[in-house]
């Protein structure tokens, strides 16, 4: 597919405010979009709102009692707060900063996670062929197909973050945020995840939040840059790490805040 | 310089050395009492210990008299005690164990609002009342208002608050361990809340809520003074809730009261303790199988 090519956004964010507390903003006025079958990457300096944006693209920030959402999200045209919840994170999964297997269950139980805590019976087979299909897909089959039945938080901490990301995907979203998914790693396992994330892309459209800046130039198509709760520069990666038009965004890149 | 080192680790080698003598000796002293109260509870009472002592309810104290004076064993057993207690520690349980649960995972998901500090003091307070005097509230309410004479249900309606301020306090407690991590992880697949609550929170804390209400059945299986204000006993095995039941420690009571019967004292108290003690180490092995956070 040629860089010219534009097909309609998978996400669209218009006009998105969100309020922790009433009054005080933590994103403020964004509208951006998310490109199909690309990694996006949202930098900016610590409490900028990054995690805010990410979490409302599956609504995740409602879990917080007194949020006050404004604006709209676009999923495929249509607006995420007009749909179920539980359809929206089937379409839009999600990946945390720390690993976070379900610590009572094996890993085979892991992977269809989504399916048994939402009541979804599936038969054997299709059970297995969901796992075996979604530890492929992270590069985990090898290592674990001799122990599934064992329980997952006896991984190692890179072969859990992986496991959560197959726990996401085994629900076939079209969307996975992943909310600075390696900061938790060692330098080996972060290599392994990203390397997992540029195969993703084929299947999937990724939203990725990263402290790292040279993570997100190796790895992300499109970057958004956030200072204090605004959008501030969003756009190809490589136009916006060499030739940012915002001042703010070219202090942060080199160093001078964050 | 090498000397310095070499000084200073057998300093600490010598410390480490006393430390654990002294961690040694703490042990033996809390384990020596346990032995010697089931070591003299076990010789003074296993040979009343046989197959009717678990099915045959106490005997009468003519019957006891007759064999303690001939030398031979108390006929009889302690099945009314048995069946009694089992009676109103299962009711309790039915009502305790749900309820607290839920308030237990009630006050932890509302930790902060006023209602639910309300409802922790009033917990607090529920737990530091003495048992005699839930024993007269169960008799006000129960007793002369509902089944109008001493009842099981009295009984157990006591042994349920018992019970209850335990099991909430635990369960909060455990809920507490729980990382907000695996929560989010739930939530991020579309479960929702209550499902979250049922297929993750509970099982994911399943060793520590197990725990707690072992423990606190281990607590009530034990409780003597509410009973006698409630369920008062009775000589015969009863299933009847609206009737009075005896029960184990009330049994021991009686026995204590009855020169002829001092024999079954010991070998009822040996029963009430190797039961207590193995509700606790099955809640340990439980807690340890189950153990997640
Ligand atoms: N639960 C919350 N309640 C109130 N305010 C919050 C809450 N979570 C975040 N905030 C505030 O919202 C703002 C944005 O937070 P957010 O977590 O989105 O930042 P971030 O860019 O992800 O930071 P970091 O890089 O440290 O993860 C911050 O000012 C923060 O203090
Ligand atoms: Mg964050």
């Amino acid at each position: 597919m040629s860089d010219t090519h534009t097909t309609e956004p998978v996400l669209k964010i218009e006009g998105l405010s969100i309020a922790y507390e009433p009054g005080r903003y933590a994103v403020k006025d964004v509208s951006a979009t998310v490109r199909r079958n690309s990694i996006t990457a949202i930098m900016g300096p610590s409490g900028c709102g990054k995690s805010t944006l990410l979490r409302a693209m599956n609504r995740m920030h409602e879990l917080y009692p007194n949020i006050e959402t404004k604006g709209d999200i676009l999923l495929d045209g249509q607006s995420i707060f007009s749909m179920s919840v539980i359809e929206l994170r089937r379409k839009v999964g999600m990946v945390f900063q720390r690993p976070n297997p379900f610590p009572n269950m094996t890993i085979y139980e892991n992977v269809v996670a989504g399916y048994s805590l939402n009541d979804i019976r599936l038969k054997k087979n299709q059970r297995d062929e969901i796992v075996e299909n979604a530890l492929r897909n992270v590069t985990l089959w090898d290592e674990v197909k001799e122990f599934l039945f064992r329980k997952g938080t006896f991984l190692s901490g890179g072969q859990q973050q992986r496991l959560c990301v197959a726990r996401a995907i085994a629900f076939n979203p079209e969307v996975l945020l992943l909310d600075e998914p390696t900061s938790a790693l060692d330098p080996i396992a972060t290599s392994k995840i990203e390397d997992l994330l540029g195969e993703l892309k084929q299947k999937y459209t990724l939203v990725l939040v990263t402290h790292n800046m040279s993570q997100a130039a190796r790895i992300s198509d499109d970057s958004m840059f956030m200072y204090l709760g605004e959008l501030v520069e969003s756009g190809r990666t490589e136009t916006l790490f060499t030739t940012p038009k915002d001042p703010r965004t070219e202090a942060y890149l080199t160093g001078k805040f964050g | 310089m090498d000397n310095l080192l070499i000084n200073n680790i057998s300093r600490r080698n010598r410390t480490n050395a006393r430390l654990k003598y002294i961690i040694i000796a703490g042990a033996v002293i809390t384990v020596v009492p346990i032995f010697l109260i089931v070591g003299n509870l076990a010789l003074k009472g296993y040979r009343q210990i046989n197959m009717a002592f678990f099915t045959e309810p106490a005997p009468d104290t003519f019957q006891a008299m007759m064999a303690t004076s001939s030398g031979e064993v108390i006929p009889g057993g302690i099945a009314n005690g048995l069946i009694g207690s089992l009676l109103m520690v299962l009711v309790a349980s039915l009502v305790s164990i749900p309820l607290g649960l839920m308030t237990g995972v009630y006050l932890y998901e509302n930790g902060t609002k006023r209602y639910a500090n309300f409802i922790r003091s009033l917990t607090e307070i529920l737990q530091g009342v003495p048992s005699i005097i839930l024993g007269i509230i169960a008799y006000l309410w129960i007793v002369k208002n509902i089944t109008r004479g001493y009842s099981a249900l009295a009984g157990s309606t006591a042994l349920t608050i018992m019970m209850l301020p335990l099991i909430i306090r635990s369960t909060e407690e455990t809920m507490k361990m729980i990382p907000v991590t695996i929560r989010e992880a739930a939530f991020a697949l579309g479960t929702p809340y209550y499902k979250m609550v049922i297929k993750v929170l509970i099982p994911v804390s399943f060793s520590g809520l197990a725990t707690g209400v072992l423990l606190a059945l281990s607590r009530i299986l034990g409780e003597t003074a509410p009973l006698m204000l409630t369920a008062l006993g009775s000589p015969s095995v009863s299933l009847d809730l609206t009737n009075p039941v005896s029960a184990v420690p009330l049994l021991i009571w009686d026995f204590y009261n009855d020169p002829n019967m001092v024999n079954l004292v010991w070998s009822a108290s040996l029963f009430l303790m190797v039961f207590v003690l193995s509700m606790n180490l099955l809640s340990r092995s439980i807690a340890s199988k189950h153990k997640y956070i």
